[in-house]
């Protein structure tokens, strides 16, 4: 560690603006401070202190993120005929490249934008770069994977100033690009179709509709609730197991990191919703359905508490949670294109969080004026 | 022809470009660009019909008392769209059909009233149709451009002849795929924007602070 930290001061001056190599200071810096806590300090101001910064916010999410990925590695490889480790390490091989190409695409595009601006390298793509795999299909070629992280950075995030000046989240983003250009790998029967046959997994007996597009079209699944909650249905890496979101959504909510006003309100928006329509007799099978099967709990949890993208008063993230539920089952209900809703409902809602914040913010002035007046 | 009035003609082009620097006729730019061919029809006709609007409104333009102009203009505009309507379909008819409505909404183009009020009113007939060449030029490369991008990618075909190989495709055993967000005018926007981003840091004079 110590010879590191000496090689690190070394070569320092030769990335500092007016050094040698002064123009990559930025790409030195990221991985500085990804080697070691950074030493300088705030100048200016009174601050509260806390001993998360941005990098430990990412990784808390990541790590919350684990338990889903795991699991949906698993599930991949049980999905094909496949049963314990080698289950497990198939759904890890199809994994892994998906999560290099999203990581590579995305931190390369943020260190150049980060370079050309002279900003510092910002660690919000750690969390975007691990969702956007989690979310995409199993067989998503690769290079659709790439092209949807460099829409969504891009598109998404660097042309409105970088991390945290995002309007959308970039993860979901990311995945409305691939949904909505290359619709016929993306939705459909072929969803679930995969061609890679390596350590005896029998794609023969792959289904093709999601528990999702069963509902949707037959209006019942083929799979127990108990299967759907665990996760031992055909589906997007992530988002299949309910329970391990869970664990996830634990992990974020005992380390304070998401709302969990979001999360809640997001839950209690698609239950009203769900019951909803149960009551106006849309569809037979059981209402709470709605919240276990497709990406609706992985949304809740991992997207929608975008702190980023969400609303940033306390009754606005009320009001939006409940609006991204209840749109999400709406959109799932009455749109016949789209069995899930989730992504369009966060999108949505994303456009309207600064609107919602502005209504609460404007209605909190008049409160606080009706008061003046009352004690005059 | 002296150097002012080629500017007219020239300006438009680029540095005072209808599309992207003026912000006009956008809504026709995201109808009309899903293919090369239609683009460079409708980018022609506006040309036509900016050109001779403005040549005529200029030459009317000490005649036409200024409470009424915006009618005759319109008159004018409208003649104009008409007959370039009817030489689509006695020449051109699929791409007149492909248009369909879009030729008639030339007469609510941005461009061709904005620049009859902001250009012919005040200046003579040679360069009010320099000045509408020009824009008329500035408005239609942009859609080229833009169909450009959208029918290769989303379609894989340039003026209907196919570039991007058939084997390639995913359905005969390859691995690409159409863009069909391409198809969508969503992206046409997106499009815009870039060539905006892409002219404007060529061009340093035009970013706002």
């Amino acid at each position: 560690m110590k010879a590191l930290r000496t090689l690190v001061d070394k070569i320092k001056p030769t990335f500092t603006r007016g050094g040698k190599l002064g123009f990559l200071a930025s790409t030195f810096g990221a991985f500085e401070t990804f080697l070691f806590v950074p030493n300088h300090t705030t100048k200016s101001g009174a601050h509260i202190r806390d001993c998360n910064d941005m990098k430990r916010t990412m990784i808390v999410v990541v790590l919350a993120l684990v338990p889903a990925m795991l699991f949906g590695c698993y599930n991949t490889g049980l999905q094909v005929n496949l049963e314990g480790w080698t289950a497990f390490f198939y759904g890890l091989v199809r994994f892994l490249p998906m999560l290099a190409t999203s990581y590579i695409v995305g931190l390369a595009i943020e260190f150049i934008a980060a370079q050309l601006r002279g900003h510092e390298v910002n660690e919000g793509f750690l969390v975007s770069g691990f969702i956007i795999p989690l979310v995409m299909p199993v067989s998503t070629p690769l290079w659709m994977v790439a092209l949807g992280t460099a829409f969504a950075v891009i598109f998404g995030k660097e042309v409105f100033g970088g991390t945290g000046m995002n309007v959308f989240n970039p993860a979901v983003l990311a995945r409305a690009f691939v949904f909505f250009a290359y619709t016929p790998q993306m939705s459909g029967e072929k969803v679930w179709y995969s061609d890679w046959t390596m350590m005896g997994a029998q794609v023969d007996g792959v289904t093709g509709a999601t528990a999702l597009e069963q509902l949707a079209t037959k209006g019942e699944m083929q799979w127990s609730a108990l299967d759907a909650f665990l996760g031992f249905i055909p589906g997007s890496f992530g988002e299949t197991s309910t329970l391990a979101i869970l664990i996830g959504a634990a992990i974020l909510l005992f380390t304070g990191i998401a709302s969990w006003k979001t999360m809640v309100s997001v839950f209690a928006g698609g239950a009203a919703m769900a019951y909803f329509f149960s009551a106006l007799g849309c569809f037979d099978f059981p209402a709470y359905y709605h919240l276990i099967v497709g990406g609706f709990a992985f949304g809740a949890v991992f997207m929608a508490t975008d702190p980023v993208t969400s609303a940033q008063t306390s009754t606005g993230k009320y009001i939006v949670g409940f609006l991204t539920g209840a749109i999400a089952i709406l959109i799932r209900q009455v749109n016949p294109a789209y069995p899930e809703g989730m992504m369009l409902s966060i999108l949505f809602m994303n456009a309207l969080a600064p609107l919602v914040d502005y209504f609460v913010v404007e209605a909190n002035i008049r409160r606080r004026a009706n008061r003046v007046k009352t004690v005059k | 022809m002296a150097s002012k009035s080629l500017k007219n003609l020239t300006g438009p082009l680029s540095g005072n470009n209808p599309v992207i620097v003026q912000i006009l006729g956008i809504c026709s730019a995201l109808a009309v660009t899903v293919q090369l061919k239609p683009a460079i029809v409708m980018g022609l006709s506006v040309m036509v019909v900016t050109a001779f609007a403005n040549l005529v409104m200029s030459l009317l333009r000490n005649g036409v008392p200024s409470r009424i102009r915006i009618i005759v203009q319109l008159v004018v505009i409208a003649s104009l769209v008409i007959l370039v309507d009817q030489v689509l379909k006695a020449f051109v008819y699929d791409v007149s059909k492909q248009l369909s409505v879009y030729v008639g909404l030339i007469i609510t183009n941005c461009i061709v009233m904005g620049r009859v009020e902001a250009f012919a009113l005040q200046n003579k007939p040679w360069d009010s149709f320099l000045d509408g060449i020009g824009n008329g030029l500035g408005y239609g490369s942009i859609l080229v451009i833009i169909a450009f991008f959208r029918e290769l990618l989303g379609s894989g075909t340039l003026l209907g002849f196919r570039i991007i190989p058939e084997s390639w495709y995913i359905a005969e055993g390859g691995f690409y795929s159409n863009c069909g967000l391409m198809l969508f005018p969503p992206m046409a926007l997106i499009i815009v924007g870039c060539i905006i981003w892409a002219h404007r840091s060529f061009n340093k004079d035009l970013q706002e602070k």
